[in-house]
């Protein structure tokens, strides 16, 4: 299994390096001027040699792929590069915003996972009933809503309507310092929304594999013994038919990245995924190329996180035939 | 539990009202589309309605009758504009849609067709920018040709035509290696021949379905990169813009700006998604309807 890691590792560094490779061609081939982005409204009334010796200095008067090939070599040295709109090194950046979006992502993620399991347990068990219905139905319609659209309107009912929660950011406004209890009642609601998102595909995937599960012939065994209903929904169906879906698990990353991206903007949410709207406003171009980079790298670690616990949970699977 | 499910629906019921329940869907599906697509084109030319008219007197009024929409905070109908932002977006998804199926058929049939070292390399290169998350490659892309129709397109199509590459290619395969391709080859057919003769005709039907599908998610991106601020110009509201500009009005605590434009995605999405899920169900039958969106 170590060498399976080791070996699915190695091929996603040749696709990092594309990824980065085409990242700067998209640069190179936009209107985009890094040397306006870098001297920002101070370029208008600059003279021509100025802006020259800025480029130069900045080291944009070489051809992209040269300029590539110095990113590349500084980032595996742990240098980044300037954020412009944060005023910051960007690996500062990165690492002050990281944690809460990690923490935002996995509490959304177990929140998803954990209701998704209830709900399409209790949709499987009887399919075509009004329970099962409402559940699916509920399901295809949020899975069609935008997030922003659901964050907005959950901000409206529980932030304006009920003053229950809190609007957006990590503390409230006049506190200085970040609190347990103050993160812990600002993230109910993005993390609360961001597991909507995941919710629907989660729950249908559960109530497909149960429903699949219970009418197969095991369960019809169990059922023939006298085994209890409980025990066939819970522990022969549940299991059987979750497996497959915790396996994909792993592969639902981009679409977290993405509700993310979304949740944390409304919110006001200090995690990467709002700086990355952020930098993109104000095209702040080496922020913008570390975080795409980095997302990736968040992909690609879901894959190989699948596949390890395909590999892991599915007995018929075996390591070395991957 | 049927465990036969010989018409393989979504719903698999305890088969008293199957049937129905399908009909009723694929019917409700095709009149809220109609429905759609309609008052999207006739509605402009139509009705001889500014949907930019300003009536500072009747500024954010709750639904009436008047006003079933409501009016946002310049006193503008929302109804009119939801109708108008609807149409921005609808074309958006389908230019993007379409250019999306374009790149993605191109490429898959390339593959499928070309084998070797070609196939190896263009999935590879599908398999490389589908680990760069969509929403986050489009903003990329957006960010640096600046915001505006065109980019907002590109971006969408250079994003989404990986699933439907993916697919052609797998069909194209399939096709293959069916006799008549074989009869084809032995008939002295050219390469060309035998791609645009044979197996092009055979990956329409998948290639159509996934552009149809596709149309839903180039609105979702559209209106996403729009609430960014990413997205299209504010003279052209589409949907996104729509709630985005209504994000004032709902902090003041009016609902109605931002509710009615985020609907109008909803329910054309659902009708799209059930009208193709009875399509596919249609041209594959023997294959279980799966989970869409």
């Amino acid at each position: 299994m170590a060498r399976l890691a080791g070996r699915r590792l190695l091929f996603a560094a040749p696709i990092l390096i594309v990824v980065t490779f085409g990242v700067f061609a998209i640069a190179a081939a936009s209107p985009f001027d890094p040397v306006k982005a870098y001297a920002g409204t101070a370029a208008l009334g600059a003279d021509a040699e100025t802006l020259a010796r800025l480029r130069e200095n900045l080291g944009v008067d070489k051809p992209f792929v040269a300029r590539w090939w110095d990113w590349l070599t500084a980032a595996l040295g742990g240098d980044l590069g300037q954020s412009s709109v944060m005023r910051q090194p960007v690996t500062q950046v990165i690492g002050e915003r990281l944690v809460w979006s990690a923490l935002l992502c996995a509490v959304a993620f177990v929140v998803a996972v954990l209701a998704g399991t209830v709900l399409g347990v209790l949709a499987a068990r009887r399919p075509g009933s009004v329970l099962d219905r409402v559940v699916t139905s509920l399901a295809y319609v949020l899975e069609a809503a935008p997030v922003f659209w659901l964050s907005l309107l959950a901000i409206w009912l529980t932030a304006l309507q009920w003053g229950l929660l809190p609007a957006g950011g990590l503390t409230d406004t006049a506190s200085e310092q970040v609190t347990f209890g103050q993160v812990t009642r600002h993230i109910v609601l993005p993390a609360g929304i961001l597991a909507v998102s995941q919710l629907p595909w989660f729950t249908l995937y559960v109530r497909q594999g149960v429903a699949d599960a219970l009418a197969e012939d095991p369960v019809r065994g169990a059922r023939a013994r006298g085994v209890s209903e409980r025990t066939v929904l819970l522990g022969h169906a549940l299991r059987s038919g979750l497996l497959p879906v915790l396996t994909l698990v792993g592969s639902r990353v981009p679409e977290l990245i993405t509700g993310a991206l979304l949740v944390e903007s409304v919110f006001s949410w200090p995690g990467i995924a709002a700086a990355t709207v952020e930098a993109a406003t104000a095209v702040d171009f080496p922020l913008l190329a570390a975080l795409t980079t980095l997302a990736t790298a968040a992909v690609l670690l879901g894959n190989l996180l699948a596949d390890l616990l395909y590999g892991l949970f599915d007995p018929r699977v075996k390591f070395h035939d991957m | 539990m049927t465990c036969e499910a010989p018409q393989g629906t979504v719903w698999r019921s305890y088969g008293t009202d199957r049937r129905s329940t399908r009909t009723v869907r694929v019917r409700v599906s095709a009149a809220l589309v109609a429905v759609t697509v309609l008052a999207v084109l006739l509605v402009p030319p139509l009705v001889q309605l500014d949907q930019q008219a300003v009536d500072l007197q009747a500024k954010l009024l709750p639904p009436s009758w008047a006003h079933p929409f409501g009016t946002d905070d310049l006193g503008r109908d929302l109804l009119l504009r939801c109708v108008y932002g609807l149409r921005v977006s609808l074309l958006v998804g389908v230019a993007a849609a379409l250019a999306a199926t374009l790149i993605g058929t191109a490429v898959g049939a390339a593959a499928g067709a070309l084998g070797g070292w070609a196939e190896r390399g263009l999935m590879r290169l599908v398999d490389t920018l589908s680990s760069v998350p969509h929403l986050l490659l489009g903003i990329f892309i957006v960010a640096m040709f600046r915001p505006g129709v065109w980019p907002v397109v590109v971006s969408v199509a250079l994003t989404h035509w990986l699933s439907t590459a993916r697919i052609v290619r797998a069909e194209v395969l399939s096709l293959r290696a069916r006799p008549f391709i074989d009869a084809a080859v032995s008939g002295g057919a050219s390469r060309w021949r035998v791609a645009i003769r044979h197996l092009l005709p055979g990956v329409l039907p998948q290639a159509a379905l996934a552009a149809v599908l596709m149309v839903p998610h180039a609105m979702w991106h559209e209106s996403a990169l729009s609430f960014l601020g990413l997205g299209l110009p504010t003279h052209l509201a589409s949907l996104g813009n729509l709630i985005q500009g209504a994000r004032g009005s709902l902090l003041a605590g009016q609902w109605w700006p931002t509710l009615f434009p985020g609907l109008l995605i909803i329910v054309p999405t659902l009708a799209i998604a059930g009208l193709a899920g009875a399509w596919r169900e249609r041209i594959n039958p023997r294959r279980r309807s799966e989970l869409m969106l």
